[in-house]
């Protein structure tokens, strides 16, 4: 055992906060703010690459443990710890802070340091909610991850900034309010606070079956809002249209999917599965309506919203199938997801930043001025829309062929048509942002990707093949991740309880990496 | 009575010979003088009495004066929360107060004074006691509200508050006097084993609610609540963030002395009546602040909210909800005195920014007070690791542990909605500031002021962080209120522990 696998999350942790500090303590002179907001990032990612190189692959529960009583009275515990489930999603919000960081470089002209220091506090959020194995613990850094989001969605909004950072935070501040009286329903029932306790009581106890109902839909409902799950999204849109670049990536999708395998799924299975055929419709319709409404939308970012809705619906149909092959193609995904939307994003904000606008109208025949932006946003779009040997491809595969062959042959139809409409719209956009006749913005000299971008966007695209040609070097090691969630394991003597689709239990997780 | 009792109320005397001293002093001093040291002689007078209180834990908690008041773990942690809000608010009057004042002196010794009706409410256990102390304090606290003599609202809200508030204590008096003669006593502890004796239980019961109807006045708790908003925008700030936590924290104590202690038998009547207040409350206070354009007037809305926030508390079972109450009034204080702190340094003594508006660019123009603004709107919302997250969190968790689960709901989407709003006014102060605003004057801030927004920062952030040491606190007054029996668990800890056998 290494020396630093006590301390190393706690050390992901407290490095961005104490960057935040920095940031919030030094003069905002000349780029200062930038290279240390950078510097912390990169060391964070730099820690966060200990858990990989230091992971025991296919051990059960949860490493790099910590628990330690922090308050007595309710009994919440600092229990962090991370599985194979969280493991990679820590890498990955690593990974991002700095391409965050670049991609803001020379867009955030103003009060640097009220951004820099409050993406950092995000950073510490996000890296809390993936590794807090305390259900208070949890609450509190989900909710705090809402605050710096709101603040900066409405600091640099692009037009209507605090109409969005308002509808951003009622939308999913209301939510955790029932959250929050289901995890004290939890404790007042079972004094327990902890992850790992309530797994093991809740699948033995003997609780009142509607109360556990309505506390479970209270934690789907919060994470289904923070997705978002259709018909949820409403405030998916204004917020990827408003939110800048560093935040807008990190915002949906990962946290709240996360959330949902870990806590929902993971923690009522058999609540999960009775509600299982209504998330997979919603799912599926989430796919179709968010792909036909990104067909149509005339301004990039809702594009992109939209597009993400269809995409992070498809994760939810694989979260629902409740199978384990499922669970691993949608922890594949989410990951895969994460790069690809980060770089799309990047190059997005790029074009905004030169051009001024987000009208997909504006734009046409770019590719001749901006040849490496073009290059990139193309292999991220092929990426995006599963094109074989890049990311995308291998988490819908999995995904789709587990629908169709243990779920459900109608619903897993249906969601395949998402990859012919993910196909055009994205097609469509690359084609009327970059080809096509030069537009008047065209004939504007704008300098091409600035070595910070490309210094971003060069390991995206490494991943994004990466994750396509060689998935066995993350499927490995989820693929034990998704053990906590297994019956065996956590319900050893009774396996009955958890009423999980039997073929479950069968099914060899092999099948799906061919 | 033996000598030794006047220890029992030593913070009192202490803060009653400040008050005497700087009036004295004040008459003395030639006109022309600056008052300003009288404030510092303030500030030291309740410094002293906050490490009398604390001193107080060493004496054998009980009686004193014939059992009349008392001092246990309950009233130390009421008194040092008391002294330290008016610690905290002289500390903001020193550096605010416009200098050519001529009544700073009279300023200093009525917030002194104020300070001793508050805590000698909190220790007295005898209800004729309690009537004398809630007058010393409500009438400075009347003249204080009316210190803006120059503009017309501070008249008006000193009188406002003076008539309603005498007639909400006329209520609690006659509520007194039928308690009196249901149980020919007013001790507390004597009513608690005489109430459920008396031959008439219905003048019992219109006594408890005549008594909750003066008290809950005072909280400014709905349907009671239609002073607080015309007094808040008519006093001067300083006084408001006052106004707005240490009486409240006094009649919020001696709520919970009057319906946990003393009639303890009448649970049944008390618990729905106050579970309707507290829903009202919360819900009257979020939706009227929801439409304020004016900051104090709503941040005296959301001030009734969080008086429903703490009566959600009183759903739990005694010590339970004792402890919530008294940490949800802890926490409350600290936020909501720093967030007046940091407007009264913004606009002045004088209200000169009012409305929500004139909050713009706040961050801009001073990164320093604007962070502040934000950081406790983020605590009065809730958001955790902040003192009022652990405030609603420990205020719900009793009501759900006492049953009380769509109280708890109706609490957390009512904080949900006051999120709007709070969202409002840091979104305001976070935008750009336009260009005609340059002629506001920056806010300076001085070493006082300094030390009083870094207190209820500090109390903020250990609240929300390290809440053990308060909890604790709070848990042992709720015991000295309430001793837990014997075969109740422990606070806070799960009613029923799931046996793995169960699901045979």
């Amino acid at each position: 055992m290494n020396v630093y696998d006590p301390i190393i999350l706690t050390l992901i942790l407290l490095v961005p906060l104490a960057g935040a500090a920095l940031v919030a303590f030094l003069p905002d002179r000349a780029k200062l703010p930038n290279w240390i907001a950078l510097f912390t990032s990169l060391v964070t990612f730099a820690f966060t690459l200990h858990l990989p190189a230091h992971f025991i692959s296919g051990q059960p529960g949860f490493q790099f443990e910590v628990n330690r009583p922090w308050i007595e009275n309710p009994a919440i515990a600092y229990h962090v710890g991370v599985d194979s489930l969280s493991l990679w999603l820590v890498v990955l919000t690593g990974l991002l802070a700095p391409v965050g960081v670049l991609a803001s470089w020379n867009v955030i002209q103003s009060r640097r340091k009220v951004f820099y220091s409050l993406f950092l506090v995000q950073q510490t959020a996000m890296f809390g909610v993936f590794i807090s194995l305390d259900l208070m613990l949890y609450y509190g850094f989900w909710e705090l991850s809402l605050a710096p989001m709101a603040v900066l969605i409405a600091m640099y909004g692009r037009k209507n900034g605090p109409r969005a950072a308002l509808k951003f935070f009622l939308f999913t501040f209301i939510p955790s309010a029932p959250l929050l009286v289901a995890i004290l329903w939890l404790y007042s029932r079972t004094g327990s606070f902890d992850f790992t306790t309530l797994q093991v009581l809740l699948a033995h106890g003997s609780f009142p079956s509607g109360a556990i109902f309505w506390v479970s839909l209270a934690f789907l409902f919060a994470f289904a809002v923070k997705v978002p799950v259709f018909p949820l999204h409403g405030w998916l849109g204004d917020t990827f249209a408003e939110a800048p670049v560093a935040m807008a990536m990190v915002v949906a999708g990962k946290m709240g999917l996360y959330s949902m395998l870990r806590f929902h799924v993971g923690l009522f299975p058999a609540q999960a599965r009775y509600v299982a055929p209504v998330m997979i419709a919603l799912g599926v319709i989430g796919i179709l309506y968010g792909a036909g409404l990104a067909l149509v939308q005339r301004d990039f970012w809702r594009l992109l919203a939209f597009g993400a809705l269809s995409h992070f619906s498809l994760v939810i149909l694989a979260i629902y199938g409740l199978t384990v092959t499922g669970w691993n193609g949608a922890v594949y995904q989410i990951l895969s997801l994460g790069v690809v939307e980060g770089a799309i994003f990047v190059l997005l904000g790029a074009l905004e930043s030169r051009y001024g606008t987000s009208e997909i109208a504006a734009y046409g025949g770019m590719a001749a001025r901006l040849p490496h932006t073009a290059t990139y946003f193309v292999i991220a779009t092929l990426t995006m829309i599963g094109l074989p040997l890049l990311g995308n491809f291998i988490g819908e595969f999995i995904i789709l062929s587990t629908t169709f062959t243990e779920v459900s042959r109608g619903w897993a139809i249906a969601a395949a048509v998402s990859v012919i409409l993910s196909a055009s719209y994205m097609l469509w956009l690359v084609q009327r942002l970059f080809y096509g006749p030069e537009s008047a913005l065209a004939e504007r000299p704008a300098p091409d990707l600035r070595f910070g971008e490309l210094a971003a966007l060069t390991p995206l695209a490494v991943l994004m093949l990466a994750m396509g040609v060689a998935p066995n070097l993350w499927l490995n090691s989820i693929q034990s991740g998704v053990h906590p969630l297994e019956v065996k394991d956590f319900a050893h003597e009774h396996p009955t309880v958890l009423i999980l689709p039997s073929i479950v239990l069968n099914h060899s997780t092999r099948g799906a990496r061919r | 009575m033996n000598h030794s009792d006047i220890y029992r109320i030593l913070p009192e005397v202490i803060l009653t010979l400040t008050g005497v001293a700087i009036m004295l002093i004040d008459a003395t001093l030639p006109p022309n003088w600056p008052r300003r040291p009288l404030g510092w002689v303030g500030a030291i007078g309740t410094t002293i009495a906050l490490w009398a209180s604390l001193w107080q834990l060493s004496l054998p908690q009980g009686a004193g004066f014939f059992g009349t008041v008392e001092t246990s773990y309950f009233t130390v942690f009421f008194h040092v929360l008391i002294c330290g809000i008016i610690l905290v608010a002289l500390l903001l009057s020193l550096d605010t107060l416009p200098a050519q004042s001529h009544h700073q002196g009279e300023f200093y010794a009525l917030v002194v004074f104020g300070a001793v009706g508050m805590c000698l409410l909190t220790s007295a256990i005898e209800l004729l006691v309690v009537f004398i102390a809630l007058e010393i304090s409500s009438i400075s606290t009347y003249i204080l509200a009316g210190y803006r003599k120059s503009t017309g609202r501070g008249p008006e809200a000193a009188l406002k508050y003076f008539l309603l508030g005498s007639f909400a204590t006329a209520f609690l008096l006659y509520g007194i006097a039928l308690i009196f003669g249901a149980t020919g006593t007013t001790q507390i502890y004597e009513i608690a084993r005489l109430a459920p004796l008396a031959q008439n239980q219905v003048l019992v019961v219109v006594a408890v609610a005549m008594m909750l109807v003066g008290i809950l006045f005072k909280v400014s708790a709905a349907p009671f609540h239609i002073w607080t908003p015309d007094v808040y925008e008519g006093a001067p700030s300083p006084v408001v963030a006052l106004l707005s936590t240490a009486p409240k924290a006094a009649a919020f104590a001696l709520l919970l002395r009057i319906v946990y202690e003393a009639f303890p038998s009448l649970h049944s009547f008390w618990s729905p009546l106050l579970w309707v207040v507290a829903v009202l409350s919360m819900t009257v206070g979020n939706l009227a602040a929801l439409r304020q354009q004016n900051v104090k007037r709503m941040l005296a809305y959301s001030s009734i909210a969080h008086a429903g926030y703490l009566l959600a508390a009183l759903a739990g079972a005694a010590d339970i909800g004792i402890a919530a109450a008294s940490f949800y009034a802890a926490a409350y204080a600290a936020m909501n005195v720093g967030i007046f702190a940091v407007i009264t340094l913004v606009s002045g003594y004088d209200d000169k920014c009012p409305l929500i508006d004139d909050f713009r660019g706040l961050l801009y123009r001073a990164p320093m007070l604007g962070s502040l603004l934000i950081f406790f709107l983020i605590s009065l919302i809730g958001i955790p690791f902040t003192g009022g997250f652990f405030g609603k969190f420990y205020s719900f968790s009793s009501a759900v542990d006492g049953g009380a689960i769509a109280l708890a709901i109706i609490g957390l989407l009512n904080s949900g909605l006051a999120a709007a709003y709070y969202l409002r006014l840091a979104v305001v102060s976070a935008q750009r500031p336009t260009a005609d605003e340059s002629a506001v004057p920056r806010p300076a801030v001085g070493i006082a002021v300094g030390a009083a927004l870094g207190m209820c920062v500090a109390a903020t952030l250990a609240l929300g962080i390290v809440p053990n040491t308060t909890l604790h606190a709070a848990q042992n007054g709720a015991h000295t209120l309430q001793p837990p029996p014997e075969t109740q668990p422990p606070v806070l800890t799960p009613a029923v522990e799931v046996e793995p056998q169960a699901s045979h």
